[in-house]
């Protein structure tokens, strides 16, 4: 049996103490495996996030564990847990977190330069990942410039540049129009499909939650119910034939 | 991220709010300069007072009086072995005469080398071919005195003849065109015996000296020699005893002497009750002084730049403030907090440096500027005199000041980012 790339066990994630004490996470126990796209899907105040924050390791359980590929990722620490989470996991935000004033080209490297890879090296890789989201002409352009849809588009090229073997996606489509949000979608769903990206959205959109292989459903810090969609991801190629157009249109 | 990356990106991040920048690295630039221009004046008249101790004395050399039993309060019991201290004492006062004896005892002393009595000699008048006589003071030169000349050689403590240098002001007085034209001339010094019988003496002019804070002044320098003949002539019709005295000897010990070695020739010679000084004694208490002044213009500046640093403060906080997104998202790519710290830091630390490098830049060239304009009208009287100098090591010294401070005002914005948590930072519901 293969093992999951991110599981959690019992996963309980507390804040405050006494009276004021707020359970987001009450026990979530659940298995990703490597190439899938899961859902994420809750209301806000879900706990959604939270569990996105302890699957992304930027926090630490209350109690419980995550698994990252097999092995308790409370052992990881310090160093070690910085570059792990560089070279593993890639984030793509509502809010795309870009630098105004820096190139386009600057805040794609920004993962590789954190990593410590050479000036020369990081602009290869930015510009191909620029390449495949065919961003290349505006590479150079303040990243305060861009359109919404281009600006998500950076932060996917941000998001792909460390070649991640995990994408999370939180709210990617919310701040785009249904259009710019299809196209920024179909790239998300194309990459996980073609590059074996395993992509894990935070959402609470269900249209964006159905085209996912699985979904999870967050409720007052519990999974309420799962499934699996019923079409096999294989069935999508027409689906992405229309995203590269569509892509190119954006 | 690579250190070079991290200095390189916050470098970048400094340029980023230029006019917020701008302010801050004026502040540091008013106290940077300050802090140039002070030690300036400091190495200045420092170094002008080093360049001119050769004109007063040798490193070598220790003037030696009789130690005086004055009492420490109250009227001096009158003392008829007192002599006039010379030259360069405080006008009016007095010390106790040396004679041949004391000379010898010093001369026994181990450590001593050599030992010269110096002898007052007071000329009435100096006159030269144009026919004036002009009132003169006079100064033996010693072993390794060396007068800061105009023109011509040092006169020779060694010749017979009898040599004399002149200060640069009677040049023209005594009908002389030239310094140059000087040198090789007769001039004729009259002095008076004891019986108030005017002699004179010729000597002939080797050096013109240039008029400097510690040495010839407007006196005139005799050889050995001539010194010697002078006395000589003033001392006419006096009596063995009232000839032997002497103000005060010139000691000359081992140039290669340690501090250490020099102060115990001193406590040898106090043991024989002589009180001895070295030059570095004697300038000693006048740098002191501008020590202190230089200390107390420095401790300003200082304050001005401590004032600066607040404003590096406050200016990194709010980067820190204005970045909280950023500094949550490298932290969650997996930047350390280590590196987020440098960050910063090195941001301050650069802020630091821009404005230090311009002050003492801006400095430099500001204080050359009045030193030259000052030089030409309030010091003319004072050749050499260069108010405010600068030495590499002093300005290297307050760049690296200024960055310290500059590291230590950016160190609590740079933990609070470096504490950010990147999950409170991405937040956004």
């Amino acid at each position: 049996m293969t093992v999951p790339i991110l599981s959690t066990h019992e996963l309980k994630k507390s804040y405050g103490r006494g009276q004021s004490r707020f359970d987001a996470l009450k026990g979530v126990s659940l298995e990703i495996f490597a190439g899938e796209s899961v859902a994420i899907v809750g209301k806000s105040g879900s706990g959604k996030s939270t569990l996105m924050h302890l699957l992304a390791l930027l926090d630490r359980p209350s109690s419980g564990s995550v698994n990252l590929n097999g092995s308790d990722a409370i052992l990881l620490k310090g160093r070690v847990l910085n570059g792990t989470r560089n070279k593993t996991f890639g984030f793509v935000f509502q809010q795309f977190f870009l630098t105004g004033g820096a190139t386009v080209l600057e805040n794609v490297i920004l993962p590789l330069k954190i990593a410590g890879v050479g000036s020369r090296e990081r602009r290869r890789r930015g510009l191909a990942a620029l390449e495949q989201l065919e961003l290349v002409d505006k590479a150079k352009n303040k990243a305060s410039a861009l359109s919404g849809g281009q600006k998500q588009r950076a932060v996917i090229a941000r998001a792909l540049v460390n070649t991640p073997k995990v994408i999370f996606a939180d709210e990617p489509t919310g701040n785009l129009d249904s259009a710019t949000g299809a196209v920024v979608e179909n790239i998300l769903f194309g990459l996980n499909r073609d590059r074996g990206i395993t992509l894990i959205v935070v959402t609470h959109d269900e249209e964006l939650a159905a085209r996912c292989d699985r979904r999870i459903f967050i409720r007052d810090g519990l999974i309420v119910a799962s499934d699996a969609s019923p079409n096999p991801p294989h069935g999508a190629h027409a689906a992405r034939a229309t995203a590269t157009s569509e892509a190119n249109a954006a | 991220m690579k250190s070079l990356d991290v200095i390189s990106t916050a470098i970048g991040n400094t340029f980023r709010s230029k006019l917020r920048t701008t302010l801050t690295v004026i502040a540091i630039f008013i106290g940077a300069f300050t802090l140039t221009i002070t030690s300036g004046i400091g190495t200045g008249v420092n170094g002008y007072i080093d360049t001119t101790v050769a004109a007063i004395g040798a490193k070598d050399v220790l003037t030696v009086t009789k130690t005086a039993n004055a009492p420490t309060t109250g009227p001096t019991k009158y003392d008829p072995n007192t002599i006039s201290a010379g030259a360069r004492a405080r006008p009016g006062s007095t010390i106790e005469a040396m004679n041949s004896a004391d000379i010898a005892t010093i001369r026994a002393v181990s450590g001593v080398l050599s030992v010269q009595p110096i002898l007052g000699v007071r000329p009435s008048y100096i006159e030269g071919t144009a026919g004036t006589k002009y009132s003169i003071t006079s100064n033996g030169a010693g072993t390794g005195v060396k007068l800061q000349l105009q023109d011509g050689a040092q006169p020779s403590i060694t010749s017979t003849g009898y040599e004399v240098a002149l200060p640069v002001s009677y040049v023209k007085a005594l009908g002389l065109k030239t310094d140059a034209a000087a040198i090789g001339s007769t001039v004729r010094i009259g002095i008076t015996d004891s019986a108030q019988n005017m002699n004179v003496v010729e000597a002939t002019v080797v050096g013109v000296a240039t008029t400097s804070l510690g040495g010839a002044g407007d006196s005139v320098t005799t050889n050995p020699a001539l010194t010697q003949k002078l006395y000589d002539v003033q001392s006419t019709g006096l009596a063995g005893v009232a000839k032997d005295r002497f103000a005060q000897a010139t000691v000359t010990f081992n140039a290669a002497a340690t501090d250490k070695e020099i102060s115990q020739l001193k406590d040898r010679l106090a043991k024989d009750g002589f009180t001895a000084v070295t030059v570095a004694d004697q300038i000693g208490t006048f740098k002191t002084v501008i020590d202190v002044i230089v200390l107390i213009l420095n401790a300003f500046a200082v304050i001005a730049l401590v004032a600066a640093g607040f404003g590096i403060v406050n200016t990194l906080l709010m980067s820190v403030q204005e970045r909280t997104r950023e500094i949550g998202l490298m932290k969650a790519m997996g930047m350390g907090s280590g590196k987020i710290f440098g960050l910063f830091s090195f941001e301050a630390i650069f802020i630091g440096f821009l404005g230090s490098a311009l002050g003492a830049a801006i400095g430099i060239a500001v204080g050359s500027g009045i030193s030259a304009a000052l030089s030409r009208t309030v010091f003319s009287a004072l050749p050499g005199l260069t108010l405010i100098s600068f030495n590499a090591g002093s300005i290297a010294g307050i760049i690296a000041i200024v960055m310290a401070i500059a590291f230590v005002a950016g160190s609590l914005p740079a933990t609070r980012a470096a504490r950010q948590d990147p999950i409170e930072s991405l937040r956004y519901e």
